[in-house]
């Protein structure tokens, strides 16, 4: 059920200044996709092109086209926020709603999309929680505060709130940095479970958390500085990490740079 | 001076004087911090002192008669209408400069295109510069002959809310009414509650609107869940120091609320006077006597402005500490 | 546990979404305002301002509607909540223009120099002419004085607050601090009646304004004062005192030159605010219709006063000159205020 994304010719601008030129790259359905690449380049600005989150930044823009299952999420009649339910995103630090409770989280994006009984909340906040790996170690807490838990449970609550409106796809922005090496391996544990239910796409600056998660893997880099990112190659994530075809690929892999 | 040289000299000067400027430097710095106890101490002892007199000579209850007449000779008088008066008012102009202060700093730090934002900033704080006397003159000659229309208006398709009844039918042009001079104190303390909610609303840190719009929120959904929960203890607190501006607004209150002693819910005819108000309007009247009694009425105006500011002092320690125990 | 079968129905929502294009809002707006002036016309309502009110009503309901039955409920209290916001702001504006737009037009007719630098000592209440020369002189020297007192204390008081004060003194003060700024400004007034003129017998004086006004400036200099010390980098403290320079010297030389801009402009909105204080200077103070340039000798004119005094006056006369005296003071309170935030911003520009 997961939907395929599919872009075409994306650049990302942030005023007038391109950040990102030309990127052209398909997402399989329920697989792991990998953005990885030296900071700077751009890997974050394309994931957030991808849900419209890009564009709540003042002056900020794409040209170019975002299929999501063949439709283009940027065209004229289509809803910003339904496309951010449908393509949902964890970030980089967690960050839970400081003032609500661990359910009330989980449910926040439900009660937005008008689901007020109080059985459906339930279930489907159990279920999200479950879904998340959360669910055994906060189920006798769930009116405490979200703030009170530890980081990777944080970020694990995070991801139940946004797999709780059930979307296509899920976006994932360095998910793990803030974290420590334990809460780490959680999480991407987590992450091999959800491919069965959702496409997933990951930015991650740690290049053998993309060799142990995802499926395909795509390399960003500057062509020069001062330069916009671009896309320089993306293949399965084996052939990526043992016989790129590019040069430069196979010089950040080997840490010759970046 | 630069560092530099500053560093040369220091270091050809003994230890001795160094330590002998910081010791008359911080004897300086803790002086400036004792006077400022002794000066509120001071404030407090002397108005007590000079209310007294009036108060032992008082006929009447101080707490519950409503006339005031405390000259030489008819010494009865007593703060009743008055603090219904002042808290009347102040309550009146809270509920109107709350909603609106609050829905304009919504605009300015969610809605209003960066540049302009803080552009009317500027203008939302110009508000407040200007003078409560300029205000009070405003309000006398611009707003009340204009407000008429509405007084007349809620009195004659309302009037079965006791707040808008009219029992005498009056309609004179120029009438001083409790809800004019709410009117005013509204205008006046828009300005305070809008500038601290908009400090507080840009305290939201970004990371939880992006959490939020990530969901698929709507803009106003964001704002409703992921930036007014965490601000309310701010905006209150904005609340409250804007009533406190309120309760103590003398002149403007003066030039056009009228000056009967009456408690009366009744708030679009000429009904009622606030203890500021009061003072400046009787003062010139009054003799030793009339004045230890209106400093007594400003000692009980200084009470309720106090325990105002502490309530939300106390919203926003409360507010920090449960933070800070959270994280 | 099949959990991951059971749905609510949202995987499958369309991204669709109708939308309103732009023209349609505006031929509402036009729909609606055409509506309220049938109803002005057809009813007995009368009036600019509640027209205004009218037409802005009908039309935010109208597009609410329409929104809410094109676009659903959510995007239509989206709507609603954006134009609620614009309307506070309007609303905020609006008496914005109106007192500043009225006193310019009831004060500029007597407005020029004679009427600054004349006082009422040849003018009677029935004749015209005359001025505020004295009250000017009069505001001038009571909120000097009262900042020759208030601003150096005060900005100790926040030095004490920020480098000196133990944790638990300091908020003892910072607490006292903020009780004074809740001093209604009239019980500033009482006080100074009190201690000056009752206890220790000294007549009505500019200078017993002057008090009053220090104790209401005092807090808003230290709250300010404070703010911007604080905000003095503490790695520029800590490279001074690594050079061995004394605590005093660093306050002195690096601490508060580098807050200075940011002082100067909290004591110039201090200033702002006490030059329009009117009850605590007109229980203290008194009045006059003459040039006292004295203020520590004898009552003495002040421009909130005279505006008081005359405002209610049965003299057309008193009532213009009130006006008159009006748009002097807004007019020296708005200089201070563009200036105080110009110095704002030329300071943050050169610190970019």
């Amino acid at each position: 059920m997961a939907k395929r994304i599919e872009t075409s010719g994306l650049s990302c601008y942030y005023g007038n200044t391109k950040a990102v030129d030309d990127v052209s790259i398909t997402i399989e359905p329920k697989s792991v996709t990998a953005l990885i690449g030296p900071s700077g380049c751009g890997k974050s600005t394309v994931l957030r092109s991808l849900n419209r989150m890009h564009e709540v930044i003042p002056g900020a823009r794409i040209e170019g086209k975002v299929l999501l299952d063949d439709e283009d999420i940027y065209a004229s009649g289509i809803d910003p926020a339904a496309v951010r339910r449908t393509i949902g995103m964890v970030f980089q630090k967690p960050n839970p709603f400081p003032t609500m409770s661990i359910f009330d989280n989980v449910a926040a994006g439900l009660r937005l999309n008008g689901i007020r009984k109080k059985a459906d909340l339930q279930d489907a906040v159990e279920r999200s929680l479950r879904g998340a790996n959360l669910w055994e170690e906060v189920k006798g807490r769930l009116d405490k505060a979200g703030s009170g838990l530890s980081g990777g449970q944080q970020q694990r609550l995070c991801i139940a709130r946004a797999i709780a409106v059930e979307p296509q796809v899920l976006l994932m922005d360095e998910p793990c940095s803030a974290l420590d090496p334990i809460s780490t391996l959680a999480i991407e544990d987590l992450i091999a479970q959800l491919k069965d239910r959702f496409t997933i796409v990951i930015v991650t600056h740690n290049m053998q958390q993309a060799a142990r998660v995802s499926d395909t893997t795509a390399f960003f880099t500057l062509r020069g500085p001062g330069e916009p990112g671009h896309l320089v190659e993306v293949d399965a994530t084996q052939k990526i990490f043992t016989n790129p075809t590019q040069q430069r690929t196979e010089d950040y892999i080997t840490g010759r740079f970046g | 001076m630069t560092v530099v040289t500053a560093l040369d000299s220091a270091s050809l000067r003994s230890g001795h004087h160094a330590r002998r400027g910081d010791a008359v430097f911080r004897w300086l710095a803790t002086g400036a911090g004792a006077l400022v106890f002794v000066v509120l101490g001071a404030i407090a002892v002397f108005l007590v002192v000079k209310a007294v007199p009036s108060l032992r000579a008082d006929k009447v209850s101080f707490w519950t008669t409503k006339t005031w007449s405390p000259n030489q000779g008819s010494e009865a008088f007593g703060i009743a209408a008055l603090l219904f008066g002042t808290v009347l008012t102040g309550v009146l102009a809270l509920a109107m400069a709350v909603p609106v202060g609050i829905g304009v700093s919504i605009y300015i730090t969610q809605y209003a295109p960066r540049r302009i934002a803080t552009l009317l900033g500027y203008l939302t704080d110009l508000l407040a510069a200007v003078p409560s006397v300029v205000y009070g003159l405003w309000g006398l000659y611009f707003l009340l002959p204009r407000l008429t229309g509405i007084q007349l208006f809620l009195a004659k398709y309302f009037h079965w809310i006791p707040l808008f009844a009219n029992p005498n039918n009056q309609a004179s042009v120029f009438s001083k009414s409790v809800f004019g001079a709410a009117l005013v104190l509204a205008v006046m303390i828009l300005p305070i509650v809008a500038a601290i909610s908009r400090e507080v609303l840009r305290q939201v840190d970004p990371a939880h609107e992006e959490a939020a719009l990530a969901l698929g929120a709507t803009r106003w959904e964001m704002i409703r869940i992921a930036v007014l929960p965490p601000s309310r203890p701010g905006i209150i607190s904005a609340a409250m120091l804007g009533l406190g501006r309120a309760l103590g607004e003398t002149i403007a209150v003066a030039f056009v609320i009228g000056d009967l002693f009456k408690i009366s819910p009744h708030i679009l005819v000429p009904s009622g006077n606030t203890i500021a108000a009061n003072i400046a309007n009787s003062f010139g009247d009054a003799d030793t006597l009339g004045r230890s009694a209106l400093i007594a009425s400003g000692l009980v105006l200084f009470v309720l402005t106090l325990v105002v500011n502490l309530v939300a002092r106390y919203i926003i320690l409360r507010s920090d500490t449960e933070e800070r125990s959270a994280v | 546990m099949s959990t991951a079968d059971a749905s609510l129905g949202l995987r499958n929502q369309s991204i669709r979404q109708a939308s309103l294009p732009a023209w349609s809002l505006a031929a509402v707006t036009v729909g609606a305002v055409l509506l309220s002036l049938l109803l002005f016309a057809t009813t007995g309502f009368a009036g600019d301002a509640d027209f205004l009110v009218v037409a802005v009503t009908v039309t935010v309901l109208a597009i609410a509607s329409l929104s809410w039955v094109v676009e659903g409920k959510r995007r239509a209290i989206d709507r609603i909540a954006t134009n609620a916001a614009l309307v506070a702001l309007v609303v905020t504006l609006i008496p914005l223009g109106f007192v500043i737009g009225y006193v310019i037009k009831k004060g500029r007719g007597v407005f020029g120099w004679s009427f600054l630098t004349h006082s009422l000592a040849d003018t009677g209440p029935l004749q015209a002419g005359g001025g505020v020369g004295h009250a000017i002189i009069g505001t001038l020297e009571q909120v000097l004085l009262a900042s020759a007192f208030s601003v150096p204390l005060g900005i100790l008081v926040a030095i004490f607050i920020t480098e000196y004060g133990g944790r638990r003194l300091a908020t003892a003060v910072r607490f006292l601090i903020d009780v004074m700024t809740g001093i209604p400004s009239i019980v500033a007034g009482l006080f100074v009646l009190a201690f000056w003129i009752f206890v220790l017998h000294q007549g009505a004086s500019g200078v017993a304004a002057a008090i009053a006004l220090a104790i209401i400036e005092l807090p808003i200099v230290v709250r300010t004062s404070e703010e911007m010390i604080r905000l003095v980098p503490a790695a520029l403290r800590e490279a001074s005192y690594a050079l061995g320079i004394p605590k005093w010297r660093t306050i002195l030389r690096i601490v508060l030159p580098t807050a200075a801009t940011g002082i100067t402009t909290g004591v110039m909105l201090a200033i702002a605010r006490v030059i329009g204080e009117t009850a605590p200077v007109l229980l203290v103070a008194g009045n006059s219709n003459y040039f006292n340039n004295n203020p520590f000798k004898g009552e003495q004119a002040s421009l909130p006063v005279y505006i008081f005094q005359n405002a209610q006056s049965s003299s057309t006369f008193n009532v213009q000159r009130a006006w008159g005296a009006a748009l002097t003071l807004i007019l020296i309170v708005v200089v201070l205020y563009v200036a105080a935030r110009l110095l704002t911003r030329r300071n943050q520009l050169a610190r970019r």
